[in-house]
């Protein structure tokens, strides 16, 4: 490691070093930004929530929204399985069901980029699943 | 995803280190140690429930966590995304397991401003550090502000001093500006010996840095170029940690020459403490770093005109210095928005006692005790009574019932009898005897003492004998009047703030629990039923079945009795050690 030789050396070293602890950052500010919970309960997972899981994991991030996935237990819904939890800054939570790859794209493109609401949702009446 | 798990000295002495190795071992096995990474922490603070493992960005919070259980984590949590519902926390008033910190009650009311990186982390890397905006408030104050300015930003935020005097830091650093000197000194008082304190070495442990750029921050307002850390030997892992980051902090050019190209020169050296107490006042620590003996002596001169080596030099708590960055980065205003109108920020205090959640907790200043007490702490152990709060270790004073909605600051404890002093708050419920507990203080005291004069040295000694006689069921009405007289004595004729304040935890307890003193003197008897020599055991004839239990295990045949008729205990045989009432099926051996 070279010194840092001026305050514009560190802030750019800082920044660069910030996505190492994003993600504590992040669990850490949950309120600030995009929440997704996947179902995954062993029931779960059968019906291709890790995919689920994985495919906003990535896609997010690729797609520069500032977004948590985090994955929880059974969500009380396995009728409609994978289900998945969305809420948006300041937001009170979406549970979408039958989640599989073409609907987690719309969700992310219309609901969490344009906040439109789209078709699955399961209607609710509880506060947050955790 | 990072699993944070404490390396604080309380959890690492309960398995944190195995636990991590274990962690890392699995992860390797499983293919895993890329994706997930684990850091070790400073405390978390809910010693309570340590060893403590977070798991990022979801936020749950293990608890208890034992080497065994890493195996079960990983395969549970991490591979398959259940957590681990035996190890979450259980809220201890609804009997519900709580999956993630944000929703438990110890955290809740807590503002972490001086704790801001504990347990968040990783105090071995500096570059943790930098990503947190480490070291920016030291280059802000370097390149964009005069001494002067950075000297009239912590002035107006209205920080006080944490190491119990609560003296105005601002106001402490211009002085020092003040007295020109060709070698000026800052120092690290990170001396904290108070029974059950250890907010500046979980400071020093988790979040080395901060106290290190507030230093050199304080260098640069001083003009000092040498910065100090006096800190006790026994305690070996936050010197080790110390030591890492000044050498990282070096290597990275924010401490030694020409920091952040702006000519300015600072550097950090450690100094060994023994671990007396005494050496913890400024001007006997001062005394001991020049290899002198560490006894107090009288200000004037404060150590702003002549300190170390006769240098000016500034002396701060390290909880102080945790909170310089965090007022230069955000504004003294922000700083000054949070707390008392005379009483800035926030306090750290380490929970203690019968309470259902020891450990370190950060809190504004103004809450109230209940609310630390009730809502922080989870409450009483075991569904017992509020008794009394012990706050400000050996130097304050017992508050009761009727302090528990005061706002806490530095001014209001004061006026309450006791003091904010490092922030030990240990919490006593209907089982203790609050003599014993001024006893248990003097002791302290006595012990301390560096007996440079008579009154701490000497009155100490009779105060702790007369409290000794109390508990024996020896002392008097007029007893208590000397005692009174006495602390009074020694509070005004003491040199150093030992002396000054060493009477306060009997004073405060005379005035609240006057009632108890009595019962002592003139009945002869422990309320509380703690004092062990006023205790008497007695078995209740109408409950006795004449079973004999008792009398075959009493060890120096003190029960007496025919079969199936009344037992009795022989009082003066007794030896009170309780044996008896643990046999007894029937209920009928009592403590009077
Ligand atoms: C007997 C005695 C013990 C003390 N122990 C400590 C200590 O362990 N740590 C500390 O910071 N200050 C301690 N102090 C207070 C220091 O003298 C000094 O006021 C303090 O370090 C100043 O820093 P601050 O203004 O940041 O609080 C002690 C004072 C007395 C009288
Ligand atoms: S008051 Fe006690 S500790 Fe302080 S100088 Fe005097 S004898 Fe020493
Ligand atoms: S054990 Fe209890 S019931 Fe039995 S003799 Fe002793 S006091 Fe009486």
């Amino acid at each position: 490691m070279s010194k840092i030789k001026s305050l514009a050396d560190l802030k750019k070293l800082s920044g660069e070093l910030k996505s190492k602890i994003d993600l504590r950052e992040k669990g850490d500010n949950p309120e600030s930004i995009v929440q997704i919970k996947v179902g995954m309960a062993t029931s779960g997972i059968a019906s291709g929530a890790k995919e689920i899981f994985n495919y906003f994991a990535e896609e997010l991030p690729k797609r520069s929204i500032d977004a948590v996935v985090a994955q929880t237990g059974d969500m009380g819904y396995c009728y409609a399985e994978p289900t998945i939890e969305v809420k948006l800054p300041g937001q009170d939570p979406i549970v979408f069901g039958y989640v599989d790859i073409k609907k987690a794209d719309e969700i992310i493109e219309k609901y969490i980029k344009n906040g439109e609401l789209v078709e699955g949702i399961i209607p609710q009446n509880y506060e947050t699943i955790d | 995803m990072h699993l944070l798990v404490c390396a604080g000295t309380g959890c690492r002495a309960s398995a944190g280190e195995t636990i991590i190795e274990n962690f890392k071992k699995e992860l390797e096995e499983k293919n895993l140690a890329g994706e997930v990474q684990v850091v070790p922490t400073g405390c978390f603070g809910f010693c309570e429930k340590g060893p403590i493992v977070k798991v990022m960005p979801d936020n749950t919070f293990y608890t208890q966590v034992t080497p065994d259980d890493v195996k079960e984590i990983i395969d549970e949590h991490i591979i398959k995304g259940r957590k681990v519902e035996r190890l979450l926390y259980k809220d201890p008033k609804k009997e519900e397991h709580v999956s993630d910190s944000k929703h438990m009650g110890f955290y809740k009311k807590q503002i972490r401003i001086a704790l801001r990186n504990c347990g968040f982390i990783n105090p071995e890397n500096i570059e943790e550090y930098i990503a947190r905006d480490g070291y920016s408030a030291l280059g802000k104050c370097l390149t964009e502000l005069t001494p002067g300015q950075v000297i009239d930003e912590i002035k107006k935020s209205g920080l006080r001093g944490r190491g119990g005097g609560g003296f105005p830091t601002g106001l402490k650093w211009e002085f020092c500006a003040k007295n020109d000197a060709d070698q000026k000194y800052v120092v690290c008082n990170a001396d904290e010996g108070d029974p059950g304190a250890f907010m500046d070495r979980s400071i020093l442990e988790g979040d080395p840095h901060a106290v290190l750029e507030a230093m050199a921050i304080c260098g640069y307002s001083t003009k000092a170029s040498i910065g100090l850390i006096y800190i006790r030997a026994e305690y070996p892992l936050a010197i080790e940690r110390l030591k890492t980051a000044i050498k990282q902090a070096r290597e990275y050019g924010m401490l030694g020459k020409d920091i952040f190209g702006t000519g300015f020169d600072f550097d950090i050296e450690m100094r060994y403490g023994a671990g007396a107490f005494v050496c913890g006042e400024e001007t006997a620590l001062i005394h001991s770093m020049e290899g002198e003996r560490g006894e107090p002596t009288v200000k004037p001169p404060f150590p702003a005109e002549s300190g170390y080596k006769g240098k000016p030099t500034n002396v701060n708590n390290v909880e102080t210095f945790a909170n310089i960055p965090v007022i230069i980065n955000k504004g003294a205003e922000w700083f000054a928005s949070i707390g008392t109108e005379k009483s800035k920020g926030t306090k750290v205090f380490a929970l203690a006692g019968k309470i259902n959640n020891v450990g370190l907790i950060e809190v504004p200043m103004g809450i109230t005790l209940r609310e630390v007490i009730f809502e922080i702490g989870g409450g009483i152990k075991d569904g017992k009574k509020f008794k009394a709060v012990q706050t400000g270790g050996p130097s304050g004073g017992c508050l009761t019932e009727e302090h528990l909605d005061t706002p806490i600051d530095f001014d209001t404890l004061m006026a309450a009898g006791s003091m904010m002093g490092s922030g030990g708050m240990i919490v006593m419920d209907e089982d203790d005897c609050m003599v014993s507990v001024a006893k248990f203080y003097l002791e302290f005291t006595v012990e301390e003492s560096c007996g440079k004069c008579a009154p701490c040295r000497i009155g100490n000694k009779r105060l702790h004998e007369i409290l000794g006689k109390i508990t024996k069921g020896n002392g008097t009405k007029e007893d208590l009047d000397l005692l009174v007289n006495m602390c009074n004595v020694i509070k005004d004729t003491s040199l150093c703030g030992l002396g000054q304040t060493s009477p306060n935890p009997i004073l405060s307890t005379i005035k609240n629990f006057y009632s108890e003193y009595l019962a002592h003197v003139e009945d002869k008897k422990c309320p509380a039923g703690a004092c062990k020599d006023l205790m008497q055991y007695v078995i209740e004839a109408d409950n006795c079945v004449g079973c004999t239990a008792c009398a075959r295990v009493c060890p120096v045949g003190a029960i007496s009795g025919e079969r199936k008729q009344a037992h009795i205990i022989d009082t003066a045989t007794c030896i009170k050690c309780g044996a008896c009432i643990e046999k007894c099926k029937f209920n009928a051996i009592f403590i009077k």
